[in-house]
């Protein structure tokens, strides 16, 4: 009868998760008119969805990828053997600020420094002879514009997550296989990259994740060609002929994300047992 | 392997190019917002001036702060005890709410807002037109993973069962069991989620755009369209005030084992 | 010529002195324990010989060689960790084949050799499981055969078995013991259990503040400890401070009480001195009072039963003994009985209380209690 106690949890999310989800997940296969159909769904194909789906993987998956490896460079680099102890504690500090430091203020932030009047963009300008800008092909607002500024929060973010699976990469491991002849190279191959491997996918997965759901910070970039982008187009513009449509871009969001879930948890399964 | 006294070169390196990479933007945005309006040459605290000085930064500000802790006292309410009695009573429901930690992730505030407009569509004002009504109860949902891994890592880092049988023998009641005994000592996982959903709160756009209240970000925003200078401003402000929840919730969590993972509006 | 030499190895960590002037010289084949409390060196000078650290001053000697400034991974040795050395990614035959991959071996001779070292150390049907999935001493037992696949010329142990239940403790001790013998593996084992050490090898060398207090075989150690710290850390032992009182025929005082001691032959009368008597030596008789020759009287205050044996604690006026009985004995004298508790005149052995004070066993490590 205790259960009873933890009602009024399950009373909240349920009224402020479930039901408006499935009134989005439902709603996809709704038409204007309150029947069923499909047709919302098998729209998203075509253009110009297909591009936002595609351009949301990729931008997801480059970050996710390079947010990845960077980040377990960095993080490696501050807690490898030989490093002051201040170093990781101060990285795993600034990566929590900096995980944080997304959104509006990010997006200025990057503008300020390499947008067309920014610091950086005139430094290369004036003191270097390069112009970012001269070309016409790149800018911050493009694709790779905006996957550097997503960056800034992704790599703290796999620092994060990243920074306790090398600690639970046991010192005697290390030994032990230099005891037993391996050069450095040959543990990291048989030992360190193994046991860290379900660390890193499950990191990158989250990255994904999290770059997949991002929204504010291309917002204010003023960047158009993503999902979330997208859908929030359809709200606050006049263009709602058709919510269902969004509604219907939100669930394949949502079909991504859960496959994404649904691999990270053997992940971070694996990778806990392994930690003991 | 050779027993390694000092720093490795290629460490150097890395840490370098990650400080570079994180510290330049914000000296870049320091610089920007020392430029004097006209000019655009160095330097000037007009623009820090300017934000200091205009109403809407403040109302703006308070609004987010306030919403901030509405939405860490109903978190702390509504999850607490819930989670107290799982851990004691009923620890089969505990992966349940695990789970269900998880999904916050793959419904996130874009999909959440839509949703929670049609649903609520035809809700009564106070609500449905309220930021402290609508905003807050959608910010709680947004903390709750948070929430729930720090409350959950506090619990069972304490002996629950052994704590409040002592307690309930020394013949204190339920109310006075989780007050007296069970809150002191969780008081610093439960700080430390606070500190997470006040940087979550501070930062959060995506819900607060589409359902048009006017809190922190959204002046943000405001700004970047309008005023270049003051905007660099205004960022740096808004990267303080990150900090500063972050230091809190590091004086908070010292010297313990946090793997959290520390997210905000994107 | 010795096989394994360690020349005066210093080494200092800031203030701390880890090892202050360590000498051993191993023939090949041996069994030295290196015995001591927790900071007094042991693992210091274990991870010298393994190359995981190097010494401010000294050398290692390897069959003639000087290893000192060798990479680890070409010194050639097999080491056994505390806990937590299998590799997780892999099964226990790939942990102990890992070495032999590392060299080059054919895949059917690392197999045949991993079947081998499995059944060696007992665990022959193990090799397909995880190292989650084995129990504490299998782990050991596998981290043993790994270390051994790759024919080390010398076997590093680093408290082994500190982690494990004591039975299994017992039982994996004298396994290695037999193990070693079988292959005659000059082998350097670290505890800081003196049963363990005093039970499985060949030399013991008690450790104490970055120093060897005393080398020699069990036996020596037990019966002859050089020092009051030795005596304290092997076994148990009652110390009783005391005068010389005759250093012709030999006797000292204590507690009021004429003692008879043949070590005190040869030592100035007024000297002062700690007179270690072994429990197991004291005889015990019951007493209406007198007390005769060579004996100190004092009332049962506690019994605590050992198993074979029956600990009495003794005390007096001047009298604090501790005497192990036979448990049957032992129900002869009942907690209050007056007893006359003899010490042997040749078993006691001699040592000098320069400054008055008997050292205590401390966990920093310090100077020796000189």
């Amino acid at each position: 009868m205790a259960w009873i106690g933890t009602l009024p949890f399950f009373a909240y999310t349920l009224l402020f998760l479930f039901l408006p989800a499935a009134t989005v997940l439902l709603g996809a296969f709704k038409d204007v008119h309150g029947g069923w159909t499909t047709s919302n769904v098998t729209v998203l194909v075509q253009q110009p969805y297909r591009l936002y789906y595609k351009t949301s993987i990729e931008v997801s998956l480059v970050t996710a990828v390079l947010g990845g490896i960077f980040g377990l460079a960095v993080a490696y680099a501050a807690i490898r053997d030989g490093s002051p102890r201040w170093i990781r504690s101060m990285l795993t500090t600034f990566s929590g600020v900096a995980a944080n430091f997304g959104g509006i203020p990010l997006a200025f932030a990057f503008i300020a420094t390499l947008g067309t009047i920014g610091i950086v963009t005139q430094f290369l300008k004036n003191q270097l002879g390069i112009d970012l800008y001269g070309n016409g092909t790149w800018s911050l607002f493009s694709t790779s514009g905006v996957e550097i500024v997503y960056l800034y929060f992704q790599l703290p973010l796999m620092i994060l997550v990243i920074a306790p699976a090398i600690d639970g990469l046991k010192r005697e491991w290390r030994e032990a296989a230099s005891n037993l002849g391996a050069s450095s190279w040959q543990y990291w191959r048989h030992v360190g990259l193994p046991v860290l491997t379900p660390s890193l996918l499950g990191g990158v997965i989250l990255l994904f994740g999290n770059a997949f759901a991002a929204y504010a910070t291309a917002y204010s970039l003023g960047y158009q060609n993503l999902i979330p982008i997208a859908i929030g187009n359809y709200y606050s513009g006049n263009v709602l002929d058709n919510p269902h449509l969004a509604q219907a871009m939100a669930l394949g969001m949502f079909v991504v994300l859960a496959v994404m879930m649904t691999l990270y948890i053997p992940l971070q399964r694996r990778a806990q047992r392994w930690a003991k | 392997m050779r027993p390694r006294r000092g720093i490795a070169p290629s460490a150097v390196v890395w840490l370098l190019l990650g400080a570079a990479y994180f510290f330049v933007p914000l000296v870049a945005t320091l610089i920007f917002s020392l430029r004097k309006n006209q000019t655009g040459k160095c330097c000037t605290l007009a623009s820090y001036g300017w934000v200091l000085h205009n109403g809407d930064f403040w109302h703006t500000l308070k609004l987010s702060l306030v919403l901030a802790l509405e939405t860490i006292v109903i978190s702390l309410v509504l999850f607490v005890p819930t989670i107290y009695l799982v851990h004691l009573k009923v620890p089969k429901l505990r992966p349940v709410i695990a789970f269900m930690a998880l999904i916050p992730f793959v419904i996130p505030p874009i999909v959440l807002v839509v949703g929670l407009l049609d649903f609520y569509k035809g809700s009564p004002s106070w609500f449905y037109d309220k930021p402290q009504g609508f905003l807050v109860a959608a910010y709680v949902i947004l903390a709750f993973p948070y929430m729930f891994f720090s409350l959950d890592a506090g619990f069972r880092a304490i002996d629950v069962h052994t704590l409040t049988e002592a307690s309930q023998s020394l013949g204190a009641s339920w109310p006075t069991t989780l007050i007296k005994v069970i809150l002191p000592n969780i008081r610093v996982a439960a700080l430390a989620g606070s500190f997470l959903a006040l940087a979550i709160v501070l930062g959060e756009f995506t819900i607060a755009n589409l359902a048009q209240f006017h809190t922190f970000p959204i002046f943000l925003q405001y700004v970047n369209e309008t005023q270049a200078y003051p905007a660099a401003a205004v960022t740096l402000m808004s990267f303080a005030l990150t900090w500063a929840a972050m230091l809190g919730l590091l004086i908070v969590g010292r010297g313990r084992g946090r793997a959290s993972l520390i997210t905000g509006g994107r | 010529m010795a096989y394994l030499e360690l020349q005066t190895l210093y080494r200092h960590f800031g203030e701390v002195k880890a090892l202050d002037g360590v000498e051993v010289q191993l023939e090949q084949g041996e069994f030295l324990s290196l015995l001591g409390p927790s900071g007094c060196g042991k693992t210091t000078a274990l991870r010298l010989v393994a190359g995981f650290d190097r010494p401010d001053s000294g050398r290692i000697v390897v069959d003639g060689k000087d290893v000192t400034h060798t990479s680890p991974s070409k010194r050639d040795m097999g080491m056994v960790f505390q806990a937590y050395s299998l590799f997780p990614n892999m099964t226990a035959g790939q942990n102990v084949e890992f070495g032999l991959r590392i060299r080059g071996k054919h895949r059917s001779d690392r197999h045949q050799r991993v079947g081998e070292l499995l059944e060696l150390v007992g665990l022959g049907n193990a090799g397909t499981r995880y190292p989650h999935q084995l129990s504490g001493g299998m782990q050991q037992r596998v981290a043993l055969a790994r270390a051994l696949a790759i024919e080390p010329r010398v076997l590093l142990l680093d408290e082994p078995l500190s982690a494990l239940d004591a039975k299994v403790r017992v039982q994996l001790r004298e396994e290695i013991r037999r193990i070693q013998l079988e292959l005659g593996i000059t082998t350097l084992y670290v505890t800081h259990d003196q049963e363990e050490a005093l039970s499985i090898s060949d030399h013991v060398a008690v450790m104490y503040g970055g120093r060897i207090e005393q080398m020699g075989s069990p036996a020596e150690m037990y019966s002859a400890p050089a020092t009051p710290f030795v005596a304290e850390f092997i076994g148990t032992m009652n110390r009783l401070e005391a005068t010389v009182v005759d250093g012709d025929g030999g006797a000292v005082e204590h507690g009021g009480v004429r003692l008879s001691v043949d070590a005190a032959r040869g030592r100035a009368r007024g000297d002062r001195v700690l007179v270690l008597v072994r429990p197991e030596t004291v005889e015990l008789a019951p007493s209406n009072g007198d007390a005769p020759a060579n004996a100190l009287v004092g009332d049962v205050i506690t019994q605590t039963f050992l198993g074979p044996v029956t600990r009495l604690k003794i005390a007096g006026s001047g009298v604090d003994l501790i005497a192990d009985v036979p448990t049957a004995k032992a129900a002869t004298l009942p907690v209050g009985t007056r007893v006359a508790a003899t010490l042997p005149s040749e078993g006691a052995r001699l040592l000098d209380l320069t400054d008055g004070k008997i050292p205590e066993i401390a966990e920093e490590p310090g100077p020796a209690g000189r």
